[in-house]
């Protein structure tokens, strides 16, 4: 009889500490640490901005963000899988532009970009013309005269296909009237190592490279509405008479089970990290820029974005 | 010796501990199958942050240093490379396992992997900035050339059963083309799968192909998985080191192949490994027994693939280009440390550097004993646990590191179906090396060519491209030697043997 009556005392017990813990959630979340799954490889951008945010998630929520791995197929892989994951809050997982907009279009990757339920873009990695420091092009209008009287012959490493730095040389080219040769590699160290081999004349790549890179290449123009406080003598596009802004997006997803007051809140999180002044100068230094797409924002962001970067990619054929 | 006032920096009571505790953690991860160098690192990441930065960098060495060690141990006793660059160490370690000499064969990798961990840091510290140019040298087409070589030298590894060889590595070929295509994004052979999206990891690969063989014949035969018809008798160490000291030169040579191929980001260690067995095989005065149980084939693997740690830090520190995957995890915790690299930092942040490499060497020296310490526990362990263990474990242990590569039960599914489809290829007489090697360096040799093709073209200097750079006719040249070296050797050999009998 004892026995009897415990078991159901633990029973309710349980029953009711569950149902509160439901209602509770938004208000203790994070109550244990997060588990922050990036669809690539370690060593990686997305893995070493994931990293900065990590101490700062720590600081502000007294809570782990534990960062893990499932890389493949670009990051297909792994948002295929994001909403088989459990939806409390506690499953997110990077995402990257034009990474999920592209990708679906090109074949069936396991994920459509409605699938992904984004709550926040924290940063993007602004495309930017790099060059070796003893190249013959100075300026941006070198590189153009060039590549006018010689179609095709100026190559340009970059990293991947379809991918940011591939579909700013398409709209570049586009918007300057010329036309350059695109050698995609596998990921940016290996675009990098080809420039700076002189394999290729320049590299469509980040102004993570010019900042990595400051001793042996020199950026021509980067693709920001404002010049980057970290290179305030390079000039945009913008200044150079090319609307092109652009650049690997980053941002963070929850599964589509996840309820929205937690949504909301992970925004929010996501924000307060951003807005850390020791963080947005670390994250400046490695020559990112900081963006702050809310969880209302992001699906105009996604619109928007998808716009631009899909007319790219239809016309180079990259998608039909 | 440059920065020697930061020898003494490097060794603090603190940082002992760690590369002890770095050594030790990176041997046990490195040992277990699917548990790789990049791995274990990454996973330590976090907690070097609270860490001054050369302490952290000696841990994140240390770690790495052990697990390449650390997959010889699977290797020799279980026929299974605990990482990719051990592939080349089961030619002959595990024949010399089978023979009762498991202990002899971790010994010998023991103080290889000493001697070229050794050499790999001394060119670092002496050589590094005017060797990272190496690295930039090596463009598309002299990867698509290398790796075009690295797959001739199956014909030198399946002498006598060339056909089988060169079959298993098309099948291996075909394998690499699965899933997204890096370069071109293009989906291949996925047959409407969402499973074989991001292709076959080499991990993957390797733990089905070489395990599940090895596990299906234990339980399908009655004989003890080693002979042992002794009983324990140490390390067998002074062995060991005259064995060593005998085969010091070609110890040296593949010291210095594994250091060099470290240099090139797109290569790897498992290149390594090979290019210096098969060198060792050919100048090797025992070199009709290599493949059969030959220590000098463990030594030249072992050397090689723990050269690759000096090596790959050199384009890693002076260019910030990573030169192995777990460099790329270590060049992300220095960027989050505020280090920048560059040829900058050997002069401007000289401590941090050179307290390093001298922690890589102390990590190095402290490998021996703890490398002999657990490679006997290993060894005992894998002796004298009774077969209905010892099959469960390594088992269960297959599954959880083939998972973990990328935490994707697909892997799993993927590495079973390999696993017994090697099995069934290893009755009809073909060995899983040359699939996995034809899945390495299929990707190379594509991206390589696809990229170089796209330059030539676009230069209008196609021809020049593939045939008219230097290292790409010096491995070429290679190439012609390696696929007609059997050839030669017959020919030769046979002339030899006529002349011995005529005396």
């Amino acid at each position: 009889m004892n026995v009897y009556f415990r078991v159901i005392t633990v029973f309710f017990l349980t029953a009711i500490l569950s149902m509160a813990g439901s209602t509770l959630m938004a208000d203790d979340y994070p109550s244990k640490g997060v588990n922050y799954v990036i669809p690539f490889g370690p060593g990686g951008e997305s893995d070493i901005t994931a990293r900065h945010q990590q101490p700062f998630f720590k600081k502000l929520f007294g809570q782990d963000l534990i960062i893990s791995y499932k890389p493949g197929g670009g990051g297909a892989v792994g948002w295929s899988q994001l909403n088989k994951m459990k939806g409390d809050g506690y499953n997110i997982m990077g995402i990257n532009l034009p990474h999920i907009i592209v990708k679906p279009q090109e074949k069936a990757v396991g994920f459509t970009t409605e699938d992904i339920a984004g709550v926040y873009m924290f940063h993007y990695t602004p495309d930017a013309i790099v060059v070796t420091n003893d190249s013959e092009f100075e300026t941006l209008d070198d590189l153009i005269a060039y590549a006018k009287e010689n179609p095709g012959k100026i190559t340009f490493s970059g990293s991947g296909k379809g991918t940011a730095n591939h579909l700013a040389q398409l709209r570049f080219d586009k918007m300057a009237g010329i036309k350059t040769t695109y050698v995609a590699f596998k990921g940016t160290g290996a675009a990098v190592t080809a420039l700076l081999g002189k394999q290729v004349v320049a590299e469509w790549g980040y102004t993570s490279v010019g900042a990595k890179q400051a001793e042996k290449a020199r950026m021509l123009a980067v693709a920001m509405d404002e010049r980057h406080p970290e290179f305030p003598d390079i000039p945009t596009f913008k200044e150079l008479g090319f609307d092109l802004v652009s650049g690997a997006f980053r941002g963070i997803a929850v599964p589509t089970s996840t309820p929205e007051d937690i949504r909301m809140k992970l925004s929010d999180m996501i924000g307060q990290i951003n807005a850390d002044p020791e963080f947005r100068k670390r994250m400046e230094a490695d020559g990112m820029a900081l963006l702050d797409v809310d969880y209302k924002g992001y699906q105009a962001f996604i619109d928007e974005q998808a716009k631009v970067m899909l007319e790219a990619a239809r016309e180079a054929n990259v998608i039909k | 010796m440059p920065g020697i006032e930061f020898l003494l920096a490097a060794l603090t009571p603190l940082n002992i501990v760690l590369a002890l505790g770095g050594v030790i953690a990176g041997t046990v991860i490195g040992s277990l199958p699917g548990l790789t160098a990049t791995m274990a690192v990454a996973v330590l990441v976090p907690i070097t942050f609270s860490m001054e930065p050369t302490s952290a960098l000696i841990m994140m060495g240390a770690i790495y240093t052990g697990a390449i060690y650390g997959g010889a141990y699977s290797a020799i006793l279980l026929n299974t490379p605990g990482t990719p660059s051990a592939i080349a160490t089961t030619f002959d370690g595990f024949p010399l396992a089978r023979k009762g000499q498991g202990d002899l064969a971790i010994s010998i990798a023991c103080i290889a992997s000493v001697t070229g961990g050794l050499v790999g840091a001394t060119f670092l510290l002496l050589l590094a900035p005017p060797l990272a140019e190496i690295a930039l040298a090596f463009g598309p087409v002299e990867y698509f050339w290398l790796a075009i070589f690295g797959l001739t030298l199956i014909s030198a590894l399946s002498e006598g059963n060339l056909l089988k060889g060169l079959i298993g590595a098309c099948f291996g070929l075909l394998l690499a083309c699965v899933g997204i295509a890096e370069i071109s994004a293009d989906v291949r052979f996925i047959f409407g799968s969402q499973v074989l999206l991001g292709g076959i990891e080499t991990v993957t690969a390797l733990i089905g192909l070489y395990c599940i063989p090895v596990l299906i014949d234990l339980v399908a035969t009655p004989d003890r998985h080693l002979k042992v018809d002794h009983k324990p008798r140490g390390f067998r160490f002074l062995e060991a080191l005259a064995l060593s000291w005998k085969a010091k030169f070609s110890l040296i040579r593949s010291s210095v192949i594994g250091t060099l191929v470290g240099i090139l980001p797109g290569a790897g260690g498992s290149i390594a490994g090979l290019v210096a067995y098969t060198e060792a095989r050919r100048t090797s005065k025992n070199s009709h027994n290599f493949g059969k149980g030959e220590p000098e084939g463990v030594m030249a693997t072992e050397s090689a693939n723990n050269a690759t740690v000096g090596g790959g830090f050199i384009p890693t520190l002076v260019l910030g280009i990573p030169g192995t995957p777990p460099d790329a995890v270590i060049l992300g915790a220095l960027l989050i440390q505020g280090i920048r690299t560059g040829p900058s930092l050997f002069t401007e942040k000289a401590s941090i550097v050179f307290t390093f490499i001298y922690g890589l060497y102390l990590a190095t020296f402290l490998m021996l004993p703890v490398g002999l310490v657990i490679g006997r526990y290993a060894y005992q362990t894998i002796i004298t646990v009774p077969k209905a263990m010892l099959v469960p474990t390594v088992a269960f242990m297959t599954m959880i590191g083939t998972y973990a590569i990328r935490n994707s039960i697909s892997d799993v599914i993927i590495m079973i179906i390999l696993g017994v489809v090697g099995w069934i290829l290893n009755r009809f007489g073909f060995s899983p090396s040359p699939i996995v090697l034809g899945l390495i360096l299929g990707r190379i040799a594509e991206q390589g060519f696809v990229q170089a093709w796209t330059i030539g073209s676009a230069t209008g200097e196609l021809w020049k491209m593939f045939f008219g750079r230097p290292i790409s006719l010096a491995i070429i040249a290679f190439i012609l030697l390696s696929l007609f070296y059997p050839l030669l050797r017959s020919r030769f050999g046979r002339a030899k043997t006529e002349v011995a009998h005529g005396e």
